[in-house]
């Protein structure tokens, strides 16, 4: 069933009438479950059949872009955020129209853009001009009759211009310059007329705009006075070189008063005219944004549709096309198929009619928003072969239960728990915000994850009895102080001393803690020499439990795809080894636990020792049970005698199954003396099935309706997909060397990752252990201290910044990095320890032609 | 004989629930909810995995072969404020 195997797929060919393409093109994008082959590889991109449609396409987006950017710059204009997806295939001719509509706006937004350009030119222009005029109206007076102005007050400073006749009148040039310009412009005047010019500036307070860049500039009036026109001629060049502009001043003083005049009335013109122009801008500019998503959606799905149908192989009448299917959705495919063909007017119906293949088909896991976190991360380390068991619904309560086992704190399972539920409980609104925070919108993405990592977290940590490194005690503790030890403990002076109790008078006639660990221990100073053996017994049970589920896993994938062979040569014997050996541990572990208890517990063997004595076959010092040493010995030799079993049996089968048509009674050759047409009879089983059972072509499976799983409906089945040919099989390349080399890698693999995987396993106590210290590290130094003052005064001023301090570190270093690598961990232990027993991983995902990516994203380029 | 039958009464409590809510349960989800398979799959690795993790625990509390060793001040404290 699609939920621990992945959806079985087919491959169909698509024939669509040329006019009907485009919409029935455009409705499986709709509903997402097609993935389309490309069947023109070799031709190039720029050769494909609607090249040109795609290229109107990327113009009308580039458009879209401009038009995106100019509303960007009017930061006041709102673009929608959300535009509902209207779920319906543009039409062919939408693409005409909207490629006329984008080019009158493209074209009024430009002229708008240029006009604006040159008025605010001309503006520019306009208002230099004037504080051209207001500046030099003060070095004219200051300068007075010396231009014989008849303006000019002061008739002191009058040169009669009789007087001298050869003084050549001084020139003047006026205009602007940029203020840090300045120093270096009177240098060079100076240096280069040496020194026989007269400059006088002066700053014009308010920054002028720049057209073009639109940037703020400082710039000020200058008036250079010089005599002769060489002189003149070199200022007028320096000026240009600096890029000043120059203005015309009327020396006389009513002159220039006109023409300030007239220049602040066109400049109140010029403004009204700009203002006018601005805000046309702004009314089509608004007008555009708000369609401008609903544009870039149809848009992006009239090209896509383009791009797919180029990979169409086109003929006169119709257009063709290999995809893949999922079965059990062909009706809904049928269904748009049809739509399609009825929307674009065509009468003739477009065909699907399965192709017989024996390529893998894309590996298509059907999530909902639960499931697809987990998957995610199942794919990233290899994405499921074709129909293998999938791990994802195991990998929902295993992986956040073995992240709790390393974590192990009510306290921060509670933390973690209520964050993801806060980031569940406003899925909505966070998913309509389109955040683009990666960070945040990776942990949004595990909302699910972390929830159920928080709530087990809680629960071993209730187990663990860890609430920010206290415990709780709620059913009284086991271990009681006997009364004569209590009698003595006033008389110890000194503090620093322990006292040890004896579960012989301490825990006596007791039943344990019921739920989780004695509260005790957590004061107790040894706790560490009971907590540790503990966790390591406790992280080999678990290990050895994950693993062997993940052998059993193997086993659901052997008889799926029938290979019986697999089963009793790799399955049993993983079995035996596995369960076997460290089966055994598991047992011996368990055992001690009953067995021993304080009367006996001199003698009480240590395991470790135990199990590596077992290996050496050396006779155990202490007995754990009576019988021991034969056990162990039988257990030891069936363990070694199942590694030639991976080793051989497989190989050997293989070689005898290829070995013998000449004997000439193997089914197979049954099959091909029945008929000598090249498609065969089909016998009941075809010599594919043969071929599939021992392993010659590898793990391709005949595409065709399941036959494989239980529920095959015809017995004829078997045949109808699995025309190889039936004579030509034989000649199938059989490698007995690279069969016996994969067969000897895959048994060391699994017998030594036996070992090295159970030992990994121990990260489990690792881990948890880390946790627990830090945890008591960080109350011990940070917390208790605020909490160490007997009086309320100076207690309540510290307690608040130190329990600051203790949340934030909590948060940092026991929530973020210990989750962080815990998830890290845990992921491992899945990944390797785990999918080694029994996943391969090689399939390739499933890529649907849909256009739920470009709706969700429709202001991304 | 009363600790053995304490033990033996919160061992029986325990397996219940757990067997409850790993096979009874699954067993009585209606067949048309949407993600039954998916449901039925969680709520039983969830009951086995839970009830493993706290079978260890209790088991290895059932006979201790080393006892706490406490500082004198907190013993002292355990006998004034839990066993009186």
């Amino acid at each position: 069933m699609a939920l621990f195997r992945c959806e079985e797929m087919a491959l169909y060919q698509l024939f669509l009438q040329s006019e009907a393409a485009y919409n029935c093109v455009g409705e499986m994008g709709e509903i997402g479950l097609v993935q389309f082959r490309d069947m023109n590889p070799d031709v190039n991109a720029f050769q494909r059949k609607f090249v040109n449609e795609v290229r109107r396409c990327e113009e009308m987006e580039r458009k879209l872009r401009f038009i995106e950017k100019e509303v960007k710059k009017e930061a006041h204009i709102n673009i929608p955020n959300n535009v509902p997806d209207l779920k319906q295939v543009p039409a062919a001719r939408e693409m005409n129209e909207l490629d006329n509509q984008l080019e009158k706006l493209e074209n009024e937004l430009r002229e708008l853009l240029s006009n604006q350009e040159q008025l605010q030119k001309n503006f520019l222009e306009l208002t230099e001009l004037k504080q051209v005029l207001l500046r030099t109206s003060i070095f004219f007076q200051e300068g007075g009759g010396h231009f014989g102005a008849p303006g000019g007050t002061d008739p002191e400073y009058q040169i009669a211009p009789s007087e001298d006749p050869g003084a050549s009148k001084l020139g003047v040039v006026a205009g602007v310059i940029k203020r840090e310009l300045l120093g270096a412009f009177e240098r060079v005047l100076w240096r280069v007329c040496r020194g026989n010019v007269f400059l006088k500036h002066a700053d014009i307070e308010e920054p002028l705009t720049d057209p073009t860049t639109g940037d703020s500039l400082l710039k000020c009036v200058f008036i250079v006075f010089f005599q002769g026109e060489q002189l003149g001629n070199r200022v007028k060049k320096i000026c240009e070189g600096f890029r000043a502009t120059l203005y015309p001043c009327p020396e006389q003083t009513a002159e220039r008063r006109e023409m300030l005049k007239g220049v602040e009335a066109r400049i109140a013109d010029l403004q009204v005219v700009l203002d006018q122009t601005l805000s046309h801008r702004t009314r089509v500019l608004e007008s555009a944004a708000a369609n401008l998503p609903l544009w870039f959606v149809k848009v992006r799905k009239i090209k896509s549709i383009y791009h797919t149908l180029n990979l169409f192989q086109v003929s006169q009448k119709y257009l063709q096309v290999q995809c893949w299917i999922p079965i059990t959705d062909i009706p809904k495919i049928q269904a748009a198929l049809d739509k399609g063909t009825s929307d674009a007017g065509s009468s003739v119906p477009s065909v699907l009619s399965q192709v017989p293949t024996k390529e893998q088909p894309p590996t298509f896991n059907r999530t909902n928003k639960f499931t697809e976190g987990f998957q995610t991360i199942i794919d990233a380390y290899g994405v499921s072969s074709y129909r293998e068991m999938n791990p994802m619904p195991f990998t929902v309560i295993t992986f956040p239960f073995l992240f709790a086992v390393m974590f192990g704190d009510c306290g921060h399972g509670l933390i973690m728990a209520l964050f993801a539920g806060l980031l569940i409980w406003k899925e909505k609104d966070i998913i309509a915000a389109k955040s683009k925070n990666e960070i945040f919108m990776m942990f949004f993405g595990g909302r699910y994850l972390i929830f159920l990592m928080g709530v087990f977290s809680i629960y071993t940590g209730i187990l663990y009895n860890d609430l920010f490194s206290k415990s709780m005690n709620i059913f009284g503790s086991q271990w009681a102080i006997p009364q004569d030890v209590a009698k003595t403990l006033a008389g110890y002076s000194d503090n620093t001393d322990t006292v040890e109790l004896d579960p012989k008078d301490s825990f006596k006639d007791k039943a344990p803690y019921p739920f989780g660990l004695d509260p005790i221990w957590q004061v107790a100073d040894n706790k560490l020499d009971f907590l540790n053996s503990f966790k390591m017994k406790l992280s080999v049970i678990l290990g050895v439990m994950h693993m062997l589920f993940g052998v059993v896993l193997s086993l659901l994938n052997h008889t799926y795809f029938r290979k019986p062979l697999n089963v009793i040569a790799e399955f049993i014997p993983q079995v035996l080894f596995l369960g076997g050996l460290f089966g055994y541990l598991v047992f011996m572990i368990i055992y001690k636990w009953f067995a021993f208890d304080y009367t006996n517990s001199a003698s009480a063997p240590q395991l470790l020792i135990t199990f590596t004595d077992m290996f050496m076959l050396s006779a155990p010092d202490d007995e754990l049970y009576s019988g021991q040493y034969t056990v162990q010995v039988i257990i030891l030799l069936v363990g070694v005698a199942c590694v030639p079993w991976m080793l051989f049996v497989k190989p050997t089968v293989l070689y005898m199954r290829h070995r013998n048509p000449a004997a000439g009674l193997t089914f197979k050759n049954l099959n091909n003396l029945a008929g000598d047409d090249g498609e065969g009879t089909e016998g009941l089983i075809s010599n594919d099935e043969l071929d599939r059972e021992n392993g010659i072509g590898g793990d391709d499976h005949v595409i065709s309706p399941d036959t494989h799983g239980a529920h095959s409906s015809n017995g004829n089945a078997p045949g109808a997909g699995g025309h190889g040919g039936g004579h030509g099989d034989d000649d199938e390349e059989f490698d007995f060397g690279q069969i016996m080399i994969l067969q000897a890698i895959h048994t060391i693999e699994f017998c030594l990752g036996c070992i090295s995987h159970t030992a990994s396993y121990l990260r489990l106590w690792a881990l948890s252990l880390a946790h627990a210290e830090l945890s008591e590290v960080l109350w011990s130094m940070v917390m208790s201290i605020g909490l160490s003052y007997d009086s309320v005064f100076p207690g309540i001023l510290i307690l608040p910044p130190i329990f600051a301090a203790w949340a934030v570190l909590t948060l940092a270093i026991l929530l973020l990095m210990e989750g962080l690598s815990a998830f890290l961990h845990a992921l491992r232990l899945h990944w390797v320890e785990f999918q080694s027993k029994f996943y391969h991983g090689e399939g390739h995902l499933f890529t649907p032609f849909s256009f739920k990516h470009i709706v969700e994203n429709p202001l991304e380029d | 004989m009363g600790a053995a039958f304490a033990t033996f009464c919160i061992w029986i409590l325990m397996t219940v629930f757990w067997a409850l809510i790993g096979v009874a349960v699954p067993l009585i989800i209606p067949e048309k909810i949407e993600n039954r398979r998916l449901i039925q799959t969680m709520l039983l690795l969830t009951s086995v995995s839970c009830y493993t993790f706290w079978l260890c625990i209790f088991l290895m509390q059932l006979n201790p072969l080393i006892g706490p060793e406490l500082e004198i001040r907190t013993a002292q404290a355990i006998v004034e404020e839990w066993q009186s």
